[in-house]
């Protein structure tokens, strides 16, 4: 044949198609979208309702506008086609490895959840229709209160709390109820937490109007029992602390930490949002603590916020039963039903029963799973964390601070402080050159007590391959902080948008969360 | 830079010979108020105030320990004020090398650093950020080199973070870093160069950062706070930095960043005041001191706040001492305690082990105060230890 032939094989140096890379060579969409409202188009509608000869009531006096709602006129189309770009400048869940993100537990959330959700059969109740009318979710939400008993071994849970900072404010609320109810309440007016724990263990309580006393890690990242001995005392209300911490590391004295609370009289709330690693492994109730709460977002099917809408569960013992949020949901042998009647509640957290897409969610994912499943989850999460570990630990620049020698439980956070005192880029820099390969990376909440850090959760979800796939984005970030680090500090370049100052996310005055505030500030 | 000692334990050490050089009049500024003691003006002025020289004996303080750890030790100094004394108060019979002119100056400092650095393994100075700064002049990075705190600021990282540190770190060291010599100039911080110091982080200081910054809604809550712990006509003594300034121009008060001073319902009452003003204001009326630690270092008391004398804070109570800072000041000590060293032994034991630093509206972080060099520090797997190597 010819070499003209157009059925000539073409040479491999010769094709239009490369290899696959190693990295994958990501461009996130652009489309430089307006806000929707500047896509108003007067007199454009989304569904053309027909005029009528029937008689159409007037309106109430009172319910009628004096004027028309500024709302954007468009039609179905743009609305959607709008949404769409959007969604195409963001990295969500399904579309990454969300292993970046520690302290999140980003996780695959089962479709078929969502088809639960969106079944008209939940997606039309409305919370304030008759208990009779509604017994089938009423028994999805008892049962998961079953389930969550079990896990936690507490005695009730209450699911009406809107996230996990809800459920902690709401077993803060309950603490103070329960030292009220003994007379205590004046006198305990101290909560002891860490600096390792999340930032909510001290601003919930703080909100609660509780003094709070922050314990600092120990030489080994532990949280410090000496200063723990030296804080409790008569005035202890509680010890909220998380375990395992942010760092992935599980505290081995946790018993140790609930007897000194408890010999001054102090209650002991356990924060379980990470409790990916832990599932069938280890209880609340088992190490003695009264309270606990668990994110039913994060570990329990729906991602976390931003990702989606969130979901808390708090958990306590007989004795705090009493304070639980109402109303609580009962069951007296045939049918489930609704109890208000509890004169020692701390009231309400939030409206109604809870955030019920959620809990359908966190049931079914449960369900699905079974005892045996859960214990699965933890175990592979603990493993998929400590197979990245032992991979980013051949990265130059990123070391593994405190408990030398010990696993981390399903998280670790990582410290770049050789590689920003070899090459000057710092942790964030880092973060944004990562979103140029698609995927996320987070550092840890402010102020950094480990300098330069990062914090990864690679959950069950993800594959050996997946992992591989981080770490080789990470490496290669590393290699180019030492040898090319013009082009970390001046990420990200693959991204819809260009590095933010952060400190415009601090001052109110550039805040525009609605369109009105966009007007007014900044339009 | 070659090994020097670094890497021999004190025992494998054949002889060990110590150079001593005391600057005599090095702190006599810090209890009566002035930011320094360098230069013979200032001095003059200091000792007008009534100032009491304490090098010397801190200085004997740093001699004696060393001489409990090591009596083999054996010491090359100058005569007189500038060493002798203070090492045959310590019990030690030193070998005088040197004698200096009377009075003393830098000069005298640098000749005598520049005749003993030859002679010995590690050279002993008692002074402040000036005297560093001699000292770095005279001998550079030719030998090891360690700071006796008797200055007033001290923001350099060469000194031991009390004069028995001096002796204990003296005694036995290991290893050697680069420690910045710091001085203040026309007011603000200047790096003159550095010294090879013995690397016992536990026991020798680091220098001072700069400020992290004071957020105005934290400094509004830690001055709610601290306005909720004093009474109606109680005093409250503001020691020195940009967060308790901060705190002070929340109540519309405006203190000058470097001195103690004292409020009385939210306004100054006085500025800058000495040791003995404070004494005299504090057994009129009831009193609260408020601190915050040296930014990096950690230092409660001892630098650039000798006004709060031991007796000043024996008559106020350290019942009613609040520590103040920023949740970020508190965490860029990066696990490093809060010292104290007041000059006074039994009193910087007094002080509790954990301390509570207030850092806003009812919120405090519980920190560890370092009087032992048992201190978690000094455990080698602590994340400072292991970064420094
Ligand atoms: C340990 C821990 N506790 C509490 C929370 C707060 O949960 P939420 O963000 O739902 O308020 C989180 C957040 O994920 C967390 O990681």
């Amino acid at each position: 044949m010819s070499a003209s032939s157009p059925r000539t094989p073409v040479p491999v140096e010769d094709a239009r198609i490369a290899p696959k890379p190693g990295l994958r060579r990501f461009h996130q969409a652009r489309w430089d979208e307006p806000l929707i409202f500047e896509l108003t188009s007067p007199g454009e509608r989304g569904v053309g309702v027909p005029v009528t000869d029937l008689p159409v009531p007037a309106l109430p006096a009172g319910l009628a506008r004096a004027e028309a709602p500024r709302l954007p006129e468009m039609s179905q189309p743009h609305v959607l086609r709008h949404y769409m770009r959007l969604s195409q400048e963001t990295l969500g869940v399904d579309l990454n490895v969300d292993v970046g993100q520690g302290t999140c537990t980003m996780k695959y959330s089962p479709k078929v959840n969502d088809s639960f959700v969106r079944d008209p059969r939940i997606a039309s109740l409305h919370p304030l229709q008759d208990e009779g009318t509604v017994q089938g979710v009423l028994e999805i939400l008892y049962r998961l209160e079953g389930l969550l008993k079990e896990i936690s071994g507490m005695d009730r849970v209450s699911l009406q709390p809107a996230s996990g900072s809800s459920a902690i404010y709401a077993n803060v609320s309950m603490i103070r109820a329960y030292h009220a109810s003994r007379g205590e309440g004046e006198l305990r007016d101290e909560i002891i937490t860490t600096q390792f724990s999340h930032p909510t263990n001290a601003a919930a309580p703080k909100t609660a109007g509780y003094r709070v006393i922050t314990l600092m890690p120990d030489a080994d990242g532990y949280p410090d029992i000496e200063a723990l001995r030296a804080a409790v005392g008569p005035r202890t209300a509680a010890l909220l602390i998380t375990n395992p911490e942010d760092t992935g590391i599980f505290n081995p004295r946790i018993e140790e930490f609930v007897r000194l609370v408890h010999e001054v009289g102090g209650l002991c709330c356990y924060d379980q949002a990470n409790a990916n690693g832990i599932l069938g492994i280890t209880r609340a109730r088992d190490a003695g603590f009264d309270l606990c709460h668990f994110n039913l977002h994060k570990t329990f099917s729906t991602p976390h916020m931003c990702g989606g809408p969130a979901a808390g569960a708090s958990a306590v013992t007989s004795a705090l039963e009493p304070f639980l949020p109402r109303p609580t949901i009962e069951f007296d042998g045939s049918r489930y039903y609704v109890d208000d009647d509890r004169p020692e509640s701390i009231g309400k957290i939030r409206p109604f029963y809870g955030v019920v897409s959620n809990l359908v969610r966190a049931y079914a994912w449960i369900m699905a799973l079974g005892a045996q499943g859960l214990r699965d989850v933890a175990e592979t999460s603990v493993l998929n964390n400590n197979y990245l570990i032992s991979k980013v630990l051949e990265i130059k620049g990123v070391s593994l601070p405190y408990a030398r020698g010990r696993r981390r439980v399903e998280q670790a956070r990582y410290s770049w402080e050789k590689l920003n005192a070899d090459t000057g880029i710092h942790s964030e820099q880092i973060g944004y050159r990562v979103a140029d390969f698609g995927t996320h990376y987070w550092t840890s909440h402010h102020p950094y007590l480990v300098p330069e850090p990062m914090t990864l959760e690679p959950t069950e979800s993800y594959s050996q391959a997946d992992l591989d796939e981080y770490a080789r984005i990470l490496a290669e970030v590393a290699r180019e902080a030492y040898e090319e680090p013009e082009t970390v500090r001046t990420a990200p370049h693959n991204g819809p948008i260009h590095s933010m100052r952060d400190a415009s996310l601090e001052d109110p005055g550039t805040w525009a969360v609605t369109w009105r505030a966009y007007r007014r500030k900044l339009a | 830079m070659g090994g020097y000692l670094a890497g021999l334990s004190a025992e494998a050490r054949v002889s060990f010979t110590v150079g001593l050089v005391v600057n005599p009049v090095a702190g006599v500024g810090g209890r009566v108020g002035l930011k320094g003691s360098d230069g013979a003006e200032v001095q003059e002025r200091a000792f007008a105030l009534g100032a009491v020289p304490q090098a010397a004996e801190r200085a004997s303080v740093a001699l004696a320990e060393l001489r409990a750890r090591r009596p083999d030790v054996s010491v090359l100094t100058v005569a007189g004020a500038m060493g002798e004394a203070a090492a045959r108060a310590a019990g030690i019979v030193p070998e005088v090398v040197f004698a200096a002119a009377d009075p003393t100056s830098a000069a005298d400092t640098i000749a005598a650093a520049r005749s003993l650095a030859p002679q010995v393994d590690l050279l002993l100075f008692a002074g402040g950020d000036g005297t560093a700064r001699d000292v770095l002049e005279a001998v550079g990075d030719a030998l090891p080199v360690l700071g006796i705190p008797t200055g007033v600021k001290m923001h350099s990282a060469v000194f031991a973070v009390n004069p028995r540190a001096a002796g204990e770190v003296a005694a036995d060291y290991s290893r050697l870093r680069d420690a910045e010599v710091v001085d203040r100039v026309d007011g603000s911080p200047r790096l003159f160069g550095h010294l090879r110091v013995p690397d016992v982080p536990a026991r020798v200081q680091q220098r001072k950062t700069g400020s992290s910054g004071v957020t105005p809604d934290a400094v509004s809550g830690i001055a709610a706070e601290l306005g909720s712990l004093v009474a109606p006509g109680e005093l409250l003594i503001l020691g020195p930095g940009t967060t308790t300034r901060a705190v002070a121009a929340v109540w519309g008060a405006d203190v000058p960043v470097l001195g103690v001073n004292v409020l009385q319902d939210t306004k100054l009452l006085a500025a800058d005041v000495t040791a003995d003003q404070l004494l005299k204001l504090v057994a009129e009326t009831p009193a609260h001191i408020a601190l915050t630690p040296i930014g990096g270092q950690g230092f409660l008391l001892g630098r650039g706040n000798q006004q709060l004398s031991p007796e000043v804070l024996r008559a106020v109570g350290l019942e009613r001492l609040h520590v103040v800072a920023t949740e970020a000041k508190v965490v860029a000590l990066g696990g490093r305690p809060l010292l104290v060293d007041t000059g006074d032994d039994a009193l910087d034991r007094a002080f509790p082990r954990y301390v509570r630093v207030g850092t806003g509206w009812r919120r405090t972080i519980l920190y560890p105060l370092n009087h032992s060099p048992s201190h978690p520090l000094n455990h080698p797997n602590h994340p400072l230890n292991e970064r420094q190597s």
